[in-house]
């Protein structure tokens, strides 16, 4: 079975870590990533930019707000990952998948890092 | 990381909320700032055990509050109880208080806090000072080392600044529109201030400097966490990563200036780099022309040529010329200059720059930049007389030195000629 990890933490708290505690705790999480790449059970993984780099598409109203989807009511039901040129262009991604799939939010997020990983087409369920 | 050094991060990451909401319940800066002290110790007692809370700046708050109203009150028995309106009242548990501080009335909070270090009487590297001790928390020993004076002269010129703003009115009640985005075009020039303090700095200094850049980016990041749709924000923000990202390839091993054409690009962060040009989209969404997103939109041209070739110098010069007209001043000129010489030529720079000769009479760079066109122009000796000019003026070592070298291939470029 795969499963998605969502990391949740206090973000201003993260964002005030200096680059040599970063580095520590990314040092600490490559030694677990490595293993779990060495089971073959490693897929993509990455590090959003903070907050303050994303808006939202809000989809019923075609709306788009500065920042994070903030609303609790929906959940989280899943996530692409889109090489867009730009955020225009991200928007305009967005529009069309809202017109595919009306209802609820897209958050568009600027990626900081993105892992690859190993192919894991035939752990699918 | 520890335990305490995350709890360290949680308290510091908190500290502009915390003390912008105990300095709106008390109305005093340092009874604001004792209650946040009290509330750390009791944090570093109790996070440890019970892990920390979820919202710690509402903890921070609720706690340090409660630690100064004790105080207030024991000290009332000394002296009259100050106005029963000058300090809320208490009876909401921990939880309510969560609620109730939501997110407009920290964004006020922080923003007042902030404005409060930029009064108009206090010159510009006291409202850094003070900035940087009450909505930062660095210590006078840092701040004393960042600025390069002794530890006592700074808790001085901090002691003395902090006894001007309590003459002042600080504003209280929550601003209006308006009033909201002065506060805010004056808190953001203070954390450029801030930034370029940072920035400035060369060789042994830069080491105490630099956090001054990291401290700037995460003050900016805050406010933008609160005000999420300013794109004057999103452009600052952009404009202080997309520069910063470049601190690795300024200074050569020998601590010498190396020029933006000359830098290893290689050396730039390409992670504060994509997230300046994110946010820098994100700001030009909104169509509201602003000094800062100008000078991000032209640090973002810098950042997108793999080569020093590869710059749009063309657009470069227009940004300039936006610039201008929102900000007439001759070192934007001189800066325009430089992309018009790469764009045109040296002599159309020349040209541009001739009339500011009497007002940058006295600014080393618009020597140094002169010299440059000149020996473009193989007019050698006005530009040995441009870059002495410019060593005279020097006020870096750094700076010297980078003018001397010009001299230096000047000279070797003539004796050449001679052979």
């Amino acid at each position: 079975m795969l499963y998605a990890f969502l990391c949740y933490n206090n973000e201003a708290a993260v964002m005030s870590w200096t680059q040599e505690e970063d580095d520590a705790v990314m040092a600490k999480l490559d030694v677990v990533h490595q293993r779990l790449a060495n089971e073959g059970r490693m897929g993509p993984s990455m590090r959003l930019m903070p907050t303050s780099a994303a808006t939202t598409l809000v989809k019923e109203k075609d709306l788009i707000l500065d920042g994070p989807y903030a609303e609790t009511k929906e959940a989280l039901l899943g996530l692409y990952i889109l090489d867009c040129k730009d955020l225009d262009h991200a928007h305009s991604v967005a529009r069309e998948l809202a017109q595919a799939n009306p209802g609820g939010a897209y958050e568009v997020r600027p990626i900081r890092l993105y892992v690859q990983g190993a192919d894991q087409s035939h752990a699918a369920p | 990381m520890t335990d305490i050094a995350w709890i360290d991060a949680a308290i510091s990451s908190a500290r502009p909320q915390a003390v912008g909401a105990l300095l709106r319940y008390f109305r005093d800066l340092d009874l604001a700032e004792e209650a946040f002290q009290e509330a750390c110790l009791r944090a570093l007692r109790n996070w440890p055990k019970n892990g920390p809370p979820r919202d710690p700046a509402a903890w921070l708050i609720f706690v340090g509050r409660n630690a100064a109203l004790d105080q207030v009150r024991r000290r009332a028995k000394q002296t009259a109880l100050p106005d029963e309106d000058q300090i809320s009242d208490l009876d909401d548990a921990e939880g309510a208080v969560a609620e109730a501080i939501d997110n407009s009335d920290y964004r006020d909070d922080v923003l007042r806090l902030l404005f409060t270090c930029c009064h108009p009487d206090l010159p510009a590297t006291q409202q850094i000072a003070l900035a940087l001790r009450i909505v930062s928390g660095l210590s006078v020993k840092q701040i004393a080392k960042a600025f390069l004076v002794s530890e006592a002269a700074m808790e001085q010129r901090i002691t003395r600044a902090k006894r001007k703003i309590g003459e002042g009115n600080v504003p209280f009640e929550a601003p209006g529109p308006i009033e909201r985005a002065e506060r805010l075009a004056a808190v953001m020039a203070m954390i450029y201030l801030v930034f370029n303090e940072g920035y400035s700095a060369y060789g042994g200094e830069a080491e105490a400097r630099g956090p001054l850049c990291d401290e700037a980016i995460r003050l900016t990041r805050l406010l933008l966490r609160l005000y999420p749709s300013e794109p004057e924000l999103m452009g600052l923000l952009a404009l202080m990563l997309l520069q910063h990202a470049r601190s690795a390839a300024r200074f050569d091993t020998n601590g010498a200036i190396v020029l933006l054409e000359d830098q290893i690009r290689a050396l730039w962060q390409r992670d504060k780099i994509n997230e300046g040009l994110a946010l820098l989209d994100k700001a030009i969404r909104h169509q509201q022309r602003g000094a800062y997103q100008v000078q991000a939109a032209i640090a973002a041209l810098h950042a997108r040529a793999a080569t020093a070739a590869d710059t749009d110098w063309t657009q470069i010069e227009l940004l300039y010329r936006a610039l201008e007209e929102m900000q007439p001043s001759p070192v934007v000129t001189l800066n325009r200059a430089v992309a018009v010489s790469k764009a045109q030529g040296p002599e159309a720079a020349l040209a541009l720059i001739a009339p500011l000769a009497d007002r940058l009479d006295g600014y080393f760079y618009f020597h140094g930049v002169r010299g440059a066109f000149l020996s473009q122009l193989n007019r050698n000796a006005e530009a040995r007389d441009a870059y002495g000019r410019a060593i005279a003026l020097a006020q870096t070592p750094a700076e010297a030195a980078h003018i001397r070298q010009h001299l230096d291939k000047l000279q070797a470029d003539s004796a050449a000629a001679k052979k």
